[in-house]
Order: C-alpha cells, then structure tokens, then sequence
C-alpha cells in the first residue's frame, strides 16, 4: 500500500472509501464483529456456568470416540479430525480468493469446490458426533437405582464416578429392563433376547462384575446445563458452518456462469471468504472452550 | 491492471495481489503446528491426570494463548486484515478488546456464584463431595410394578 500517498490523502471528504476498501467489505467486517459478540456470550456464559459449579466433567472422558473404532478410547482423536478439515477448507478459501485476485475463474472453481467439501466434511463429522453422544447408553446413578442415559438438553450421564460398592447396593432397586441394557453394555457377546431371557439376580452379577473390573462406569448425573450449553454453540456454530456452505457454492455457481468474470472483478468471493474465515475462527474457540480446557 | 477497471470509484489506492501462494501455506504450516502443540498439552493433562492444580492452570493458559496466536494469523493473513489501512483494523479491533473485561468480568461473576453458594447451600457443597458418603441403603421396593 502506498502509505505516504496515503497519508497524504484527504479520506474523509466524499467521493471515496475512508478506509480504501468496498461498502460491502467493511460492512461484513463489523457483520462478522456483532457475530464475535453473538458467539463470545454464548461460550462466556457457558464459562460463568462451569465456574459455578462444584463439578465438571472432564472433556477426554466424554469426547473419546471414534467413527469405526467402536469402545476403543481416543481423546481428542474425532475433534482434531475435524479442527484439521475446517483449518483445510480455510486455506483452499484462501486460495480460491487468491485465484479471484488473478481473475483465473478455472482456479476460482478448483478451490471454491473444494472448501464446500471440507465444509460438508465437517458436517458430517459434526452430526456424527452429535448422534453418538444422543444415543450414548451410559449408566447413572439416579435416586439409589441404576439408569440409562445418553447426553441430551436435559439428561447429563457425566457425574462424578459412583463406586462399586454403591453400585452394588444400587443394583437391586434396578427395573429388569435396565438391567438388561445394563448387562447388554458389560457384555456385548450376549444378544438382547438372551439377555432379556435372564433373571435379574443373573444381570445385576454380570453388572457387578464388569464394574469391578473397571470395565464399566457408573456416574451420578452431571450438572443439567452442559447439554443445553454443547448442543446451543455447536449447533449455532454449525448453523453458521451450513449457511457457509450455502454460500459458497451459490458463489461457485456464479463463478461457473461467467458473472464474476462480466462484472471484472471477484470481490464477491472475497466477502464469502471472509464469512468463512470466521466460522473457522469460531470452531478454534468452541474447540478451546469444549474439549481442550 | 484489467481487473480494477470496474472496481467501483470508492477504491484510491489498487492493492497489488500476491503472486505466489507462499504466505499462505507457510501460514497453513503455522496453524497446524499450534494446533498439535495445543492437542499435545491436553492429551499430556489427560496422561497426567495428577499435576497440581497450578500445573493444570499453566498449561490451560498456554492453550488459550496459542488459540488467541491462531486467531491472529487468521485474521491477519487469511482474512487479510493485516493489509488494511491502520484505521480501518483499529475499528475492528479496539471493540473486541471489550472482551478482556467480558471474560474476566464474567468468569469472576461464576466464581463468585460458586464461593456463595457453597457457604450458605450446604447440600450444593455436598453434592459432589465423595470422600465420606456412604453407599445408599438398599430401598424397599414398595412401588407399583407392571407384570413382566
């Protein structure tokens, strides 16, 4: 930039950009500020909360799965997954604006498709996630008796652990139903019917032993606001993440129709980039908030 | 050049692109290396799980800064707010150091929630504490129960 000429300039009398760049730029910058703002008192709220709890869980024993590796326990494996595909899909935008300075639509094209699949790729991750911890069985300790219960808005099976001691004295005040579902996750050789077949002295065994053996946990219930918080932010997050990808490919069709290419220029696809970048910016912080602090 | 031809008349000054894409991959390079260093220290406070607390904070402390590193490449590179006029960033970034008082303000608020409330609830101080709770009795099912 020429700074001396630009010093030099009188910027705020009419007839041009104060600050050299178009309307349309500087207005998705202080859009992308209120959203900071938006995104910030979601994730500080969400901290006000955890601060005022006794109790938290710890994110490596909640987010320890892995599409296809089933039980196997790998912290933060699943959630570099996909910290790496969004950081992948920021860079081919990169690049795609790079292209639009050059006004080389092939390369446009190239990029530009490329970031809308390392979008859906991170949506998809996403709604995987998001399905494994609905459906989640894990056992808790409710009101003296055993439950089961995924992670939901107003279900939180992440409590401090329970012992086997008091499992044990839980146990008998169990419904026969849970304590099939019980068994079913302490031995998975068994089929449902075999197990429902079973009487319950037989289950709560099978259930006491696998805890014993420190193959099963039972926890209290968590504190009830940690669903609500995981699925509001990473829901508006990927409402953000969605509504980017509509964007980018109505960009990407635009550009195949030559319109950037009339019009001379592709500011245009520099603003969706923009939009882009900042819902990779936001992922960075969720990702902080959730599963590493 | 042909490409500022319809750019519209706001624009003074026509910035020279980039030839070459090696900003951004040597950018791209830096946001991954912070990125594994950052999943380092949190699998080494999950292996670890018995540092003290001060140990936890510092580490934690570290992650923030370099996720606050990665923002700044990001907004400065990739979104090229780096190449803009001196004033136009200061108006971007002088709102958004409101939220060093958000955060503080607001994670001293919880805090405090906590502190207050464990000395006057005194279930709510008990509730997670495990170091002398006694297994429940065993209850008499006295409830009503379909037949299997």
């Amino acid at each position: 930039m020429a700074t001396a000429a630009a010093t030099r300039t009188n910027w705020w009398n009419g007839g041009r950009s104060p600050f050299n760049v178009e309307y349309g730029k500087l207005m998705m910058w202080y859009f992308l500020i209120s959203d900071a703002f938006t995104f910030g008192a979601l994730l500080i709220s969400y901290g006000t909360i955890r601060f005022s709890q006794n109790y938290w869980a710890n994110p490596n024993e909640v987010f320890n799965a892995f599409p296809g590796a089933g039980h196997t326990n790998l912290p933060l494996a699943f959630v570099s997954l996909m910290t790496f595909i969004l950081i992948m899909s920021s860079v081919t935008m990169v690049l795609a604006v790079h292209e639009g300075h050059h006004n080389n639509k092939k390369g446009v094209i190239k990029w530009l498709a490329w970031t809308i699949v390392g979008g859906i790729a991170f949506l998809s991750c996403q709604a995987w996630e998001w399905t494994h911890l609905i459906t989640g069985e894990h056992a808790v300790l409710v009101d003296g008796h055993l439950s089961v219960m995924g992670q939901t808005v107003t279900h939180n099976p992440w409590g401090p652990h329970v012992s086997a001691a008091q499992v044990a004295a839980a146990l008998p005040g169990t419904p026969h139903d849970v304590l099939v579902q019980l068994a079913h996750g302490a031995n998975h050789t068994m089929s449902h019917e075999q197990l429902e077949a079973m009487q319950s002295p037989q289950l709560m065994d099978m259930v006491n032993k696998a805890v014993s053996a420190g193959e099963m946990h039972v926890q209290e219930p968590g504190p009830k606001a940690y669903g609500g918080y995981f699925y509001a932010i990473t829901g508006f997050h990927g409402f953000h993440v969605t509504s980017g990808v509509i964007i980018n490919t109505i960009m990407l069709l635009m550009t195949v129709n030559g319109v950037f290419d009339k019009r001379g220029h592709y500011l245009m696809i520099e603003k969706a980039g923009l939009y882009w970048h900042f819902v990779d910016l936001v992922w960075v912080f969720v990702f902080l908030c959730f599963y590493l602090i | 050049m042909d490409q500022h031809h319809s750019e519209s008349a706001e624009i003074t000054f026509h910035h020279e692109p980039a030839t070459g894409t090696k900003r951004i991959w040597k950018t791209f390079w830096i946001l991954l290396v912070i990125t594994i260093i950052e999943l380092s220290l949190g699998l080494t406070m999950y292996v670890f799980h018995d540092l003290s607390i001060g140990m936890v904070l510092l580490i934690k402390g570290v992650i923030v800064i370099l996720s606050l590193a990665k923002a700044f490449y990001i907004v400065s590179i990739f979104m090229h707010l780096g190449d803009e006029l001196r004033n136009m960033i200061m108006t971007v970034v002088v709102p958004l150091m409101l939220f060093v008082w958000f955060i503080g303000a607001f994670l001293w608020d919880g805090n405090a929630f906590r502190t207050i409330r464990n000395r006057y609830d005194k279930s709510f101080q008990e509730q997670y504490e495990h170091k002398n709770v006694q297994p429940p009795a065993v209850k008499q099912d006295t409830a009503v129960h379909p037949l299997h």
